[in-house]
C-alpha cells in the first residue's frame, strides 16, 4: 500500500511538472499553430515575394535620405513630444517602393514609402513609416494578410488573379471602399511630389494633460505634377528621378496633424476623416541628401512606427501593434543575413 | 536551543526567501511575457513595453540579492540529499543565478545593437551598452531566446526536484525556502 502511495505521488509530480511545462508552451502558441503570429506573417510575406537575403520583407526597394525636421512650435499646444519644441532635428529617413522584391521595376501604382527617424536631443526618438495613400487598404492585421495572397500574381500571367482578388474584395467590403478611396486619390509623377499619410491614429498629450486623437501626413513643397501613364524604359525611374532632384535642392515638406473629433474611428485606418478637420502645420521637414540603401545609414534601421517619444501613444488601432511585431520579425530576420545591393545600387545613387 | 533558533536554522534567512519569492514572480512573469509577446500580434506591444522594464529590474534584483546570499548564512542541506544530489542542486542553483544575471545583460545589449531606443517608461531611457551593429544584433537575438528556453528548463527542474523531495521524499524541502515561517518539529 505504501508503495502505491509512494508510486501516486511520483506519478503527481511528474504531472504538475508537466502542466506547469504546458502552461508556457501555451502562452507561446505551441498550441494553436493555426493562430497569426508574427513568424508566420513573416512567412507569408517570403512566400508571396519569395526571398531576398538582407532585404526587408516588404519596402525592400528603397534608398537613404538624409536632413533635419525644423519645428515651429506649433505641436507643442497638441503634444509635450520633444520634437515639437521649436527648433531643428536630424532626420535619418527612407523612401521605398511597396513589396518585397528588391529588383522590381518602378511603377506607378506602386504603393510608395517615406519611413522617418527624428533623433530627440533628450535620446528619445520617433519614428514614423507612411505611405502615399490617403487610407489604408485593409483595417485589420488578417485582412492584411489575406490580401497579401489574394494580390498574389499568379506565376502564368505575372498579374494577380482578378478571380482571387474579385472574391477578397468582396469578403472584404471595408477593403473594397477603401481600394475606391485610394484610386480616386491622383498618383504624383515621384516621390519628391507626394504627400505621405500616417495612416493609423495615435494619440498626443500635451503639458496640461490634455489627451487628443491625432493623424499625421508631409505634404510637399514641391509642386504636384501628375504621373505620366505608361510604361517607363528605366526600371529605376522613381528613383533615379528623386536622386536626380535631391542633388539638385534640398526636397522640403510641411508636416501636418490632423485633429480627430470624438467620433471619429481610432481603429480603422480604412475610414478617412472629415476634410474639415482641424489641420495644425507642426513644422518643415528638409531631405537634402540621399544615399544607397546598401551602404547608407537607414539600412540598418527598423522603422517601427511604436518608437515613440513621451507625449504620444498608440491608438487603439489592432494595425499597430501588428505592424511593430512584423516589422521586428523582419529586421531580426534580415540582421544576420548577407547585404546586397538593391536595384537602386550604390552607383546609382552618385550620378 | 529555543523553537525559533531551530525554526532559523532549519530555513533560509527572512530576507533570502524574500528574494526568493521575489525573483521566483518576477521570473515566471518575463517568461510568460517573453514567450507570448513573440507569438502575438494584438498584444506584442504591450507585452513589451513591460517586458524591457521588468527586465533591468530583475537585472537589479538578482545583483542585490546575489550580494544579500554573500552575506548570509544558508541552512544545511537535508539529510535526504545525497553528496551527487547537494553537488548537482549547488551547480543548478549558479546556473540559475548565472541565467537571471546574463538573460538581461543579453536583452539589453541586443536592443543597443539593433540601435532601439531602450525605454522603461515615458521618456525614461536607458544608454546603449554595446555599438549598433545588427550582425551582433542577430547573434545576441538568438542568444536571448536560448538562454529563455534554458532558464525555463532549469525552472522545470528546480520546481520539479523540490516538489519531488516534499511530495514523494516527505523531507520538508520545501519548507526550508516557505514563503511563511516553519516552525520545527
Amino acid at each position: 500500500l505504501a508503495d502505491t502511495r509512494h508510486f501516486g505521488r511520483l506519478a503527481g509530480t511528474g504531472i504538475v511538472v508537466l502542466g506547469v511545462a504546458a502552461a508556457f508552451l501555451y502562452l507561446g502558441g505551441w498550441f494553436n499553430p493555426g493562430a497569426l503570429t508574427p513568424p508566420r506573417f513573416a512567412d507569408g510575406f517570403e512566400r508571396v515575394d519569395g526571398i531576398y537575403s538582407g532585404f526587408r520583407l516588404n519596402h525592400a526597394k528603397g534608398v537613404c535620405v538624409t536632413g533635419s525636421f525644423e519645428s515651429n512650435g506649433q505641436g507643442t499646444r497638441l503634444s509635450k513630444a520633444v520634437v515639437f519644441k521649436a527648433g531643428r532635428v536630424p532626420i535619418i529617413g527612407r523612401f521605398s517602393l511597396a513589396g518585397g522584391n528588391p529588383y522590381v521595376a518602378d511603377a506607378p501604382e506602386m504603393v510608395r514609402g517615406l519611413g522617418l527617424l527624428f533623433k530627440l536631443p533628450d535620446g528619445e526618438e520617433w519614428r514614423t513609416a507612411m505611405i502615399n495613400t490617403p487610407v489604408f487598404n485593409v483595417p485589420t492585421p488578417q485582412a492584411f494578410y489575406d490580401r497579401l495572397f489574394a494580390l498574389q500574381p499568379d506565376p502564368k500571367t505575372g498579374k494577380p488573379d482578378p478571380e482571387k482578388v474579385a472574391k477578397f474584395l468582396a469578403s472584404h467590403p471595408e477593403a473594397a471602399q477603401a481600394a475606391e478611396i485610394i484610386g480616386s486619390h491622383p498618383v504624383s509623377s515621384g516621390f519628391d511630389n507626394s504627400t505621405f499619410y500616417g495612416l493609423n491614429a495615435f494619440w498626443f498629450t500635451n503639458g496640461n494633460g490634455t489627451s487628443i486623437p491625432v493623424r499625421w501626413s508631409m505634404v510637399p513643397e514641391q509642386p504636384f505634377v501628375a504621373d505620366k501613364a505608361g510604361t517607363q524604359a528605366d526600371k529605376n525611374y522613381l528613383f533615379d528621378a528623386l536622386i536626380v532632384s535631391i542633388h539638385r535642392h534640398p526636397l522640403q515638406w510641411r508636416q501636418t496633424i490632423t485633429i480627430g473629433q470624438p467620433n471619429d474611428p481610432t481603429n480603422d485606418a480604412t475610414v478617412p476623416w472629415p476634410d474639415t478637420r482641424q489641420q495644425v502645420e507642426v513644422g518643415t521637414l528638409t531631405l537634402d541628401h540621399v544615399e544607397s540603401d546598401f551602404n547608407g545609414p537607414c539600412r540598418d534601421i527598423n522603422f517601427d512606427p511604436l518608437v515613440l517619444p513621451e507625449g504620444m501613444a498608440p491608438s487603439d488601432d489592432p494595425l499597430l501593434s501588428a505592424r511593430s511585431a512584423v516589422y521586428s520579425q523582419s529586421f531580426t530576420r534580415r540582421s544576420g543575413e548577407k547585404k546586397l545591393p538593391s536595384a537602386v545600387t550604390p552607383s546609382e545613387v552618385q550620378k | 536551543v529555543s523553537t525559533s533558533a531551530a525554526t532559523e536554522q532549519r530555513q533560509f534567512t527572512v530576507r533570502m526567501r524574500f528574494f526568493h519569492w521575489l525573483t521566483a514572480a518576477m521570473v515566471l512573469t518575463m517568461l510568460g511575457i517573453g514567450l507570448s509577446m513573440v507569438a502575438s500580434l494584438a498584444y506584442y506591444h504591450r507585452l513589451i513595453s513591460i517586458h524591457r522594464p521588468l527586465g533591468i529590474l530583475l537585472l537589479i534584483v538578482v545583483v542585490i540579492r546575489y550580494i544579500n546570499r554573500r552575506y548570509s548564512t544558508l541552512p544545511p542541506f537535508p539529510a535526504t540529499m545525497s553528496p551527487r544530489e547537494r553537488s548537482v542542486a549547488s551547480k543548478s542553483e549558479l546556473l540559475l543565478y548565472t541565467l537571471l544575471f546574463v538573460q538581461p545583460l543579453v536583452g539589453w545589449g541586443m536592443l543597443s545593437a539593433a540601435r532601439y531606443p531602450i525605454i522603461l517608461h515615458g521618456s525614461l531611457h536607458l544608454f546603449p551598452i554595446l555599438p549598433h551593429n545588427v550582425m551582433l544584433y542577430a547573434v545576441l537575438r538568438r542568444a536571448h531566446t536560448a538562454l529563455a528556453y534554458l532558464l525555463y528548463l532549469t525552472f522545470l527542474a528546480h520546481f520539479g526536484a523540490v516538489l519531488f523531495h516534499t511530495w514523494v521524499l516527505r523531507d520538508g524541502t520545501f519548507d526550508r525556502m516557505a514563503p511563511w515561517r516553519v516552525r520545527a518539529h
